[in-house]
């Protein structure tokens, strides 16, 4: 009763890039946790761990567990990172810049004031 | 340190921005969405001095949201309905010197201006996230709130995995940084942006192997009047659904993702069948495989700034509230308006026409402004006919009092907290609590970063549940509408902040 699904081989698949006619700047280098993620000139800092596949960012306070951009409008908070040092930066919001140290925030992202 | 219409100049989007001066707006508009666009535009081209807020770079709010200019778009419109109307407007922004667009701020406060009784102080903090420059306020005789709407939430288990996103929050991504959260993304929730969602989720690339729509469409034809005066919103749909097969996109109508799996994302859902009442149908759950899910259930006024304010709400068709207006789009508290989804779920096109009433009310009344009686009446019929067709979908897609049956005990409600299904079920159940705030004090459901925006409804449909005898949504109350530094506030001078009581 499903649909069959089928994708004609001949035509590639689209990217949002291309639906858009995107002609961005050249790329540049952000890290997340140490690792090279490429960023474009106005991607938030989000959109461009997304578009390197990556969707989680943030452990939370109690279970530890994985978190990343959920309402993607500045709203919900489980997008909160570490950038530069800093906690609990919005990475929906905030745009990406080059050179921008992105880490994993541990939850509340304060363990230096922990006494 | 007032900012006033006084020095403009103009930033990287090419519209007008102030940042420093004296002076006092006519009009402060709240929200750059279709709602706050069209009524700074109409406000401005009648000669008031205005100020067009939001938080965003560029104007459009979520429903034009594009890329950033530096991401150098040549057809943002390919992800966009009805962009010529916001195009124009655009334009006309542009063209009305009387406007000033004042990007990046964030409100996080509106009060009296304890030394003028007939004016506003507009607190806003600034930069892409709201903590790069030093916070700004603004003097006004007069607000429209045009705040819009957040995304109504119902939770399943597996729905904080990553990977399991807003189906909001995934246009919102998609068409601000071009970027999809999976290839392989399962629409799921109820109201009509779920086939906006899918069709530009699809246009973009990603495959969409289930639509999952809690109710059946066949409920719009119980509302045979407001469908036959809104002819454009059956071509619209028909647009939408005929994008849908091209791409062969399965539809799963009065259905529900009832539970997301995956270890450290999201690796597939359960789609399940459910009766009237959303309660899933045993037997008739089916795994469907993927990487990304884009869930919503509609959407909520957002109404801080509002019930801050005093301004009366009203209940709406589909269990929220929404700001109470009279037919010029005044609230209840003289000299503020509102226009768009904060008067109640109901579009884009309904929010350009209250926006552009709602200028042109503050305009004959806060400058005495001529204003054509036609254009007035012109308006007030295409909000009628428009609001007829929201308020028959709200009713459509209202959550079902069902839908606590698939969660499991250790599903989280409240995201911020991590304060499962279990916990709000004992303080409503065992510990006696009879509302949500009592909720939400037992077990810190709501009271995380968002404030509740994003579990509010959840947590006060089980509170009902369980026994809570008051607990239906009320409007929220959040006397701080954006988090707010410590130091932004110490900042304040005396006279604008809380009384302080005199050392004794």
């Amino acid at each position: 009763m499903k649909p069959r699904r089928t994708t004609s081989p001949a035509r590639p698949r689209p990217t949002p890039r291309d639906v858009v006619g995107a002609d961005p700047g050249p790329a540049f280098e952000i890290t997340f946790d140490g690792r090279s993620v490429a960023a474009l000139p106005g991607q938030s800092v989000a959109a461009a761990l997304w578009a390197a596949g990556i969707l989680a960012w943030r452990t939370t306070r109690g279970g530890g567990r994985p978190r990343g951009a959920f309402c993607g409008i500045g709203q919900c908070h489980d997008c909160l990172a570490t950038v530069n040092g800093i906690p609990n930066r919005r990475a929906c919001l905030l745009p990406a810049r080059p050179g921008d140290a992105v880490t994993t925030q541990e939850g509340a992202g304060r363990a230096d004031l922990a006494v | 340190m007032p900012t006033s219409p006084s020095d403009p100049h103009r930033d990287a989007s090419g519209e007008h921005a102030v940042r420093s001066g004296a002076g006092v707006f006519d009009l402060v508009v709240i929200g750059a969405g279709p709602a706050g666009l069209a009524g700074a535009v109409a406000a401005g081209e009648l000669g008031l001095r205005t100020a067009l807020v939001d938080a965003a770079e560029l104007t459009g709010g979520q429903f034009y949201r594009g890329p950033s200019p530096a991401l150098g778009a040549r057809r943002p419109e390919a992800l966009h309905h009805a962009w010529s109307a916001y195009a124009d407007l655009r334009e006309r922004l542009r063209h009305c010197p009387a406007v000033s667009h004042l990007p990046g701020h964030h409100v996080w406060s509106v009060v009296r201006d304890p030394g003028h009784a007939d004016r506003w102080t507009v607190h806003a903090l600034t930069g892409p996230d709201g903590t790069d420059r030093a916070p700004v306020r603004l003097a006004a005789r007069g607000l429209l709130i045009a705040a819009g709407a957040v995304e109504r939430h119902l939770p399943f288990p597996g729905w904080t995995l990553p990977g399991v996103v807003g189906a909001g929050g995934a246009q919102a991504m998609l068409k601000s940084g071009l970027v999809l959260p999976g290839r392989r993304i399962v629409v799921a929730g109820s109201g009509p942006l779920l086939l906006a969602a899918a069709t530009s989720l699809t246009a973009a690339g990603a495959d969409v192997p289930a639509l999952v729509e809690a109710t059946g469409y066949l409920g719009y034809a119980r509302h045979p009047g407001a469908l036959a005066a809104n002819p454009g919103k059956a071509a619209e749909a028909v647009t939408h659904g005929g994008a849908l097969l091209r791409h062969r996109v399965p539809l799963y109508a009065r259905s529900a993702v009832t539970a997301a799996h995956g270890r450290q994302r999201v690796e597939a859902v359960t789609v399940a069948r459910l009766d009237r009442r959303w309660r899933p149908v045993p037997g008739t759950a089916r795994r469907i495989a993927c990487d990304a899910v884009a869930v919503g259930h509609g959407l909520i006024p957002q109404l801080d700034l509002v019930t801050t304010l005093g301004c009366a709400v009203r209940p709406t068709a589909d269990g929220t509230h929404a700001v109470a207006t009279d037919r010029s789009l005044a609230t209840s508290v003289p000299t503020v308006w509102a226009a768009g989804e904060t008067r109640g779920i109901g579009g884009a096109a309904v929010a350009l026409a209250e926006g552009e009433l709602a200028g042109l009310a503050a305009g004959a009344r806060l400058r005495g402004a001529a204003v054509p009686p036609a254009r007035t009446a012109r308006l007030r019929r295409r909000i009628a006919r428009l609001r007829s067709f929201a308020d028959a979908m709200a009713a459509v897609h209202a959550p079902g009092p069902g839908w606590p049956e698939w969660l499991t005990d250790d599903t989280e409600v409240c995201r911020c907290e991590e304060v499962t299904a279990d916990r709000v079920r004992e303080a409503a159940a065992d510990l006696g609590a009879r509302d949500t705030r009592t909720v939400k004090l037992l077990t810190r459901a709501g009271m995380g970063w968002c404030q509740g925006r994003i579990c509010a409804t959840a947590v006060a449909c089980l509170a009902t549940r369980y026994g809570a005898s008051d607990a239906g949504p009320a409007p929220d109350r959040r006397p701080l509408a954006a988090p707010v530094p410590l130091a932004a506030l110490a900042e304040l001078p005396a006279e604008s902040g809380p009384k302080t009581a005199e050392p004794t």
